[in-house]
């Protein structure tokens, strides 16, 4: 078993030493052909490495392949597909691994496809990653021309909204219909794609779980924690000096991942962590916190897509939250009730309140229906959205009743911090 | 066999029957759209929820076993 200098350095695992992407030469060079090994030898490595998805669930890996070749077993095919479709807005991550190093994915993509009996192989991006589609067809051309294998990796370019790539959303659009989420169950591991058995994985877990067949489940856990072994791949963002993706052991701390995205510009006052459907937490609760699950659990937090974004006192948490709560409300599927009706309804609350145009008793309003639609729609966004907006009120309570009294603050009219982008108003 | 009471959030579109047929168990938000609690039915309540399940015009409410969660069951094996 040979180890790459760049791949047996600690914390750097699945982004190459140079930001230069890697084409198959390259890859090969560096971490040589991908091995074969049998479905149960594969899984029992996934099992002991305590790898967990990382696009947001934090659900064991290997539970997951498992659940899918035991119902594949029953009818003979399943489908695997891995998500790329990175609609979280100030996430990064995902793409950057597809640019740089897109045939570790495409190796875990592999592994997958034989662990669970796949025939059908999917990877699934979204219109705006036009550069990602374009890297991604290019890597399956290069396996091809060289390659033995007779496994065809299908692209599919999904549409760019926030819940396009939940699992169920994925699997409909992948079935041909629109990318709208489903009642569960049944899960996709149950019928998914055309009602076969299915496996939904996000890229990041699939480079890992390439690089675990290659050096084994010891090598994977020899850095991070019991609970969060290996590193992750984050997106580092906000009041940063040099914002950007990097890759940390699961046991480094926010405030040295900080450090190594250049610092703060000015004095950190909180950290959004986990995406927009994850939590604000004061800086000083998190800053010596590693970004271990249950390190973060005990602050109230998860690392959810990997997004760590650091706002300083200069930033108007009212008007940020305010701003994704519109955005979040845009973006609901339209088929439930308490989603469709109430995020709306919430989010125009929410911004009368942070422009001085309601009564008190509308605070009181906001945090009864936050409770009230939790759990109440065929996916989670109704519970993310609420629980980025719970963190808000708890983290920004001071400011919310000033801009309540005031309509504004001394810092609502700065630029932006968090990212709105510019979204499809279709599901195909 | 234990149940609970489900809703199909996308098929529900608040007619509101079922919170008028099985107000023990549903409220109805401030939209109009169904609360339904979790618990499971105790055999007390048994025959308002399944006259909720068989007169909601969009056949959005169902029984599910507690201990296996997805199982569909008819109103009428709830026994």
């Amino acid at each position: 078993m040979s180890v790459s200098t760049d791949v047996g350095s600690t914390s750097q695992r699945l982004l190459p030493a140079r930001a230069v992407p890697e084409d198959l030469d390259a890859h090969l060079a560096g971490f040589g052909p991908r091995p074969h090994l049998e479905a149960v030898a594969m899984l029992d490595a996934l099992d002991a490495s305590g790898l967990r998805g990382r696009g947001g669930a934090d659900f064991p890996t290997g539970v997951k392949w498992r659940a899918v070749r035991e119902h594949t077993g029953r009818g003979g095919d399943a489908v695997v597909v891995a998500n790329a479709a990175e609609c979280e807005p100030a996430s990064f991550k995902d793409r950057f691994l597809l640019t740089y190093r897109p045939h570790l994915v495409l190796d875990g993509l592999e592994h997958a496809a034989e662990a669970v009996g796949a025939r059908r192989v999917v990877i699934y991006t979204t219109k705006s990653h036009t550069d990602v589609e374009a890297a991604l067809r290019a890597a399956i051309r290069e396996r091809r021309r060289r390659d033995d294998s007779d496994r065809f990796i299908d692209v599919l370019v999904g549409p760019n909204r926030y819940v396009a790539g939940e699992e169920t959303a994925l699997v409909s659009r992948v079935s041909g219909h629109l990318a709208k989420p489903k009642v569960v169950p049944p899960r996709p591991f149950q019928s998914g794609v055309d009602h076969l058995p299915t496996l939904v994985q996000n890229v990041e877990t699939l480079a890992h779980a390439a690089l675990i067949a290659r050096f084994g489940a010891p090598w994977f856990r020899s850095v991070g924690t019991e609970r969060s072994p290996g590193t992750a791949l984050l997106t580092v963002s906000g009041a940063v000096r040099t914002p950007g993706v990097l890759e940390a052991a699961c046991d480094t701390t926010v405030g040295d991942i900080v450090d190594r995205a250049g610092g703060v510009d000015g004095e950190p006052a909180t950290v959004l962590l986990g995406g927009y459907f994850g939590r604000w937490v004061a800086a000083d609760r998190i800053w010596n916190k590693t970004i271990d699950a249950l390190s973060l659990q005990s602050v109230g937090a998860s690392l959810g897509t990997g997004v760590l974004l650091v706002a300083t006192a200069t930033t108007c948490g009212i008007s940020e939250t305010d701003r994704v709560l519109t955005f979040l409300a845009s973006q609901t599927a339209g088929q439930c009730g308490p989603c469709h009706v109430g995020l709306p309804a919430i989010a125009e609350t929410f911004h009368k309140v942070a422009t001085g145009r309601a009564r008190p008793a509308a605070i009181d309003l906001l945090v009864r229906w936050s409770h009230d639609i939790r759990g109440r729609g065929a996916c989670r966004h109704p519970d993310g959205a609420m629980l980025f907006l719970a963190s808000a009120m708890e983290v920004f309570a001071a400011d919310l009743r000033h801009h309540l009294k005031n309509g504004s603050c001394r810092y609502s009219g700065q630029r932006p911090l968090l990212p709105i982008p510019a979204t499809d108003a279709g599901w195909w | 066999m234990r149940v609970r009471l489900r809703v199909d959030p996308i098929k529900c579109k608040a007619h509101g029957m079922c919170g008028e047929l099985f107000p023990e168990r549903i409220r109805m938000d401030d939209w109009g759209y169904p609360v339904v609690d979790q618990r499971a039915l105790s055999d007390d309540v048994l025959e308002h929820a399944r006259r909720a399940i068989v007169d909601c015009p969009r056949a959005a409410l169902w029984v599910e076993p507690v201990d296996e969660p997805g199982a569909r069951v008819r109103p009428d094996d709830s026994d």
